[in-house]
């Protein structure tokens, strides 16, 4: 009794300590585990999948460096999706931090040989359209004028100078959106003025914790699809046939969520017994 | 009078903004923009007080040495070397934006893994706080509970793998988790959202008819 | 079969033997690049081209509808694109403004100005061929006053209004109004007691959101609430925001709390202080001035995102009582786990009037349940209706 008493009471650092080493020791034991893609995360890799060659995408970051290790994977296996079936993309961003997490994350694409190759050049294949304030009011914004609501990219040049901006008014020239985010403003605001009122479709990605508030809008089908969280990322890499921290830190959380289930069930046995004993 | 003017401009302000839904002729439709970025200026302005009461408050537990005062001084310095950097431009041409200047360095470097260090605690916070709390004291919280088994499992690769050998496929965690987030969470998120709009618009009204008026300090 | 298909089929009859010969030896010979430069038939272009002044909007767009070219996935089946025209003379130049995949059948122009007649073209392209249409009549885009598509939202708002309304002067007229009780809320004098007991701060964070977020707003309406009885029991009250506004609001509304509540030399303006707008910077220095000053009770009233558990949790550790509300529907299970009472969604927006017991603020909250049961039924009904296969009714609830 007293050890069932002692584990209803439970250091809650022994439990820092057991997390801490079902996330830790997977990482230096390279095994991949086998994906089964959510119907959400095939709905998004579905969506970009049939868009045509030379279709024009805006990518928009809504999140920073603490989201990024969710949101960040899903940002590079976009990108990589994207460029692999010849779309072009316009990236953006509604949170301060987002347009630059993007440019690392265009960054670690081109360190991989395939797109190295490719010679995607800035300004033609791909532009970044850098943060700007207002949340929603700049999407409605959008609508009216792309150009009037960025007059120039995130480096300062006018993008009346960039090739791909070149005939881009407002969302009647882009084909999908894909939005990325992990708060406010975010995709609720993309999906009320991009796809609802200025009719594009698109698709979204975010953390795991608000994934539940935006399955509402998958049944709609106001969003094509939705990646939640690490493991909608690890979804996305294995359907795009892509290696990245997706797949790579799902050993951390599948073993980590079994550790957190395993101490559920053993505060609950403890509870049982020690509520019986008091019974007596 | 102080209460009386405030309660004056949300009225007016929340009237025109619902007639301003409705039109879309200008000047209405420019409303919420102008609005918007006058809050905006408002906001930008505010940031200086806000900095200023940040300066004060830790600059008196330095000087008056009081309890906790050395995370102070770090919060004075880090402040003045990350606004300086950045105000200044120091180390950086055009703006300190762009890659590879002192700013974006201590961004990478400093702000990046601290914030994801915050963030991360939630991993050890949602294991302490489920332990506690899933307990099945009663049939709501058993089903809360088994609800949680299912969709913490079912959610991750290592859920289709204690499954993966049942031949019915609706008895795999992942298509019982599915159903879960897609089912059962969906009508209560709704249900959630419809109370919280109702909510909103009441609150809404209150203020424009001036009931409430708590946040103003009187009842 | 589609004009165009009979005029490439007439040619090949015309032809003859030799022709035909020749031209299967150049497609051997040429690879399909020059097959398609033999392609010289136009396709058939699209009909009926009817422009109009884009209803219900600011004005700035023009909408484009035809009927796709008898080529477009029938007929010979090579459109590949449509492209439209604009002109501000009938007669022309028309100038090419934007180019739309084989299948479209609508545009909507959004770079019109107001009050200058256009024309319209849209031509068919097959890759190598181009048809025109005949040009549209005369249009102008205009602004509207009043947006139809949102006449529904108007009758609702109005409907839900006059119910607040009605229920207000009910309550004004001295009628007793019943409120379910809300455990949360009447916990609030327990927890600022015990912390007067302890001698220990009592905290308030009104989450992390701007003041332009009604959930701060309701947030600081509870803070003037708790400042009341914090001034009453003279216990020591810390609010530390992550918003400059609403630092300078909050910060109002304690000090007239205190004032209302007689002690307005108890009343100083570092109760209210500013930590920094960065989510995660905030939610560590209110973390550590939680470890710090140990407070007996914490409040979490407002907009919270992931940052909600990191608080509560450190909370929890160093045995504080706990109330949060929030309209965050991702943050309410952290709460509830974690916190000892927890105000879901709408009871965060009720609780002013709860605590207060102002009878108009009452009111307010029945007539906001009368608007829940209109929901309910309408809810029901379109259940029905669609499992029936009635589909128009809900179609009367679409918003744009």
């Amino acid at each position: 009794m007293g050890f069932f008493r002692g584990m209803l009471n439970l250091d809650r650092r022994i439990i820092f300590i057991l997390i801490a080493g079902a996330v830790v020791v997977p990482l230096f034991i390279p095994f991949h585990l086998k994906m089964h893609p959510t119907p959400a995360s095939q709905g998004l890799y579905n969506a970009v999948e049939k868009l045509p060659e030379g279709s024009t995408v805006i990518i928009s970051g809504e999140y920073d460096p603490g989201t990024a290790p969710e949101i960040q994977p899903m940002m590079i296996g976009a990108l990589k999706h994207c460029f692999r079936k010849g779309i072009k993309v316009i990236l953006m961003g509604l949170w301060p931090q987002g347009p630059a997490l993007e440019g690392q994350a265009l960054q670690e694409v081109f360190k991989e040989k395939e797109f190295k190759e490719m010679n995607l050049q800035y300004g033609k294949d791909y532009v970044n359209l850098g943060y700007k304030a207002g949340g929603a009011v700049v999407i409605q914004s959008m609508g009216t004028s792309i150009p009037a609501t960025f007059p120039t990219d995130m480096a300062g040049t006018p993008i009346e100078k960039l090739p791909l901006m070149k005939g881009i008014r407002n969302f009647n020239d882009i084909t999908f959106v894909l939005d990325f985010s992990a708060g406010d403003p975010g995709t609720p605001a993309w999906v009320m003025f991009a796809h609802d009122r200025f009719h594009v479709p698109m698709a979204a990605g975010c953390t795991a914790v608000s994934a539940p508030m935006l399955y509402p809008y998958l049944q709609t089908k106001q969003l094509s699809g939705l990646l939640g969280g690490l493991k909608g990322a690890a979804d996305y890499e294995w359907l795009t046939k892509s290696s990245g921290t997706g797949i790579r830190y799902m050993p951390s959380q599948s073993i980590a969520h079994l550790v957190i289930v395993i101490f559920i069930i053993i505060g609950n046995i403890a509870f049982f017994v020690v509520r019986k004993g008091e019974k007596r | 009078m102080r209460r009386e003017i405030p309660l004056f401009i949300t009225a007016i302000t929340g009237v025109v903004f619902i007639i301003a839904y409705f039109i879309p002729h200008p000047p209405f439709n420019q409303i919420q923009d102008l609005f918007q970025t006058w809050f905006q200026i408002i906001a930008a302005f505010a940031i200086i007080l806000g900095v200023l009461n940040l300066m004060v408050v830790n600059g008196d537990k330095v000087y008056r040495r009081s309890k906790g005062w050395g995370y102070s001084v770090i919060i004075i310095l880090s402040f003045l070397v990350m606004a300086g950097i950045g105000t200044f431009k120091l180390g950086s041409k055009a703006s300190p934006l762009e890659e590879g200047t002192p700013f974006m360095y201590l961004f990478y470097n400093v702000y990046y893994p601290l914030t994801s260090t915050v963030f991360a605690l939630l991993a050890f916070f949602v294991a302490s706080a489920s332990f506690r709390a899933f307990r099945a004291r009663n049939k709501e919280a058993a089903l809360l509970l088994t609800a949680a088994f299912f969709v913490m499992l079912g959610r991750v690769p290592i859920g289709d793998y204690l499954t993966s050998w049942i031949p019915l496929k609706w008895l795999h965690l992942s298509t019982i988790a599915n159903w879960i987030m897609a089912y059962p969470n969906m009508a209560a998120q709704r249900a959630i959202m419809i109370g919280i709009a109702l909510g909103i618009i009441s609150t809404s009204l209150r203020l424009i008819l001036g009931i409430e008026r708590s946040y103003l300090g009187g009842d | 079969m589609s004009e165009k298909l009979r005029r490439k089929g007439r040619g090949c009859r015309k032809g003859g033997l030799i022709p035909l010969a020749a031209f299967i030896f150049f497609l051997f010979l040429w690879d399909g690049a020059w097959a398609e430069d033999l392609d010289t038939l136009p396709p058939s272009p699209p009909r009926e081209v009817t422009a109009f002044d884009t209803p219900n909007d600011a004005g700035g767009s023009i909408t484009l509808t035809w009927r796709k070219s008898t080529d477009d996935g029938t007929g010979a089946g090579d459109v590949t694109a449509y492209i439209i025209l604009r002109a501000e003379r009938k007669e022309g130049p028309y100038k090419e403004i934007t180019k739309l995949p084989a299948g479209a059948v609508r545009y909507e122009d959004t770079t019109t100005k107001d009050g200058v007649d256009y024309f319209y073209k849209v031509s068919v392209s097959d890759g190598v061929n181009i048809s025109e249409s005949p040009p549209s009549q005369a249009v102008h885009s205009k602004a509207q006053w009043f947006n139809f598509k949102r006449l529904n939202m108007l009758l609702a708002g109005f409907i839900l209004s006059l119910g607040i309304v009605y229920f207000i002067s009910r309550a004004r007229a001295g009628k007793e109004l019943y409120i379910r009780k809300i455990a949360g809320l009447d916990a609030v004098n327990e927890a600022v007691g015990r912390a007067t007991e302890m001698g220990r701060k009592v905290f308030f964070i009104p989450g992390i959101l701007d003041l332009d977020d009604v959930q701060t707003i309701a947030g600081l309406s509870i803070l003037g609430q708790v400042a009341k009885l914090t001034a009453e029991y003279g216990t020591k009250l810390e609010v530390p925001v992550c918003r400059s506004v609403v630092m300078v609001t909050a910060r109002e509304t304690v000090k007239e709390a205190y004032l209302d509540s007689g002690h307005p030399d108890a009343y100083n303006d570092e109760i209210v202080h500013y930590l920094t707008d960065d989510q995660f910077g905030y939610a560590a220095g209110v973390d550590g001035l939680m470890l710090r000053e140990k407070p007996a009770a914490i409040f979490y009233q407002g907009a919270f995102y992931a940052e909600s558990l990191i608080l509560a949790e450190t909370g929890f550790s160093v045995g504080a009582i706990q109330i949060a509300g929030t309209a965050m529907p991702s943050q309410l299970p952290f709460f509830i786990t974690a916190c000892d009472y927890t105000l879901i969604g709408e009871e965060l927006f009720a609780a002013s009037a709860y605590l207060s017991r102002e009878p108009r603020a009452l009111g307010s909250i029945k007539g906001q349940d009368l608007g829940k049961a209109i929901i309910l039924f309408i809810l029901g009904l379109g259940v029905v209706l669609e499992t029936l296969g009635i589909t128009g009714f809900s179609q009367l609830f679409t918003t744009q």
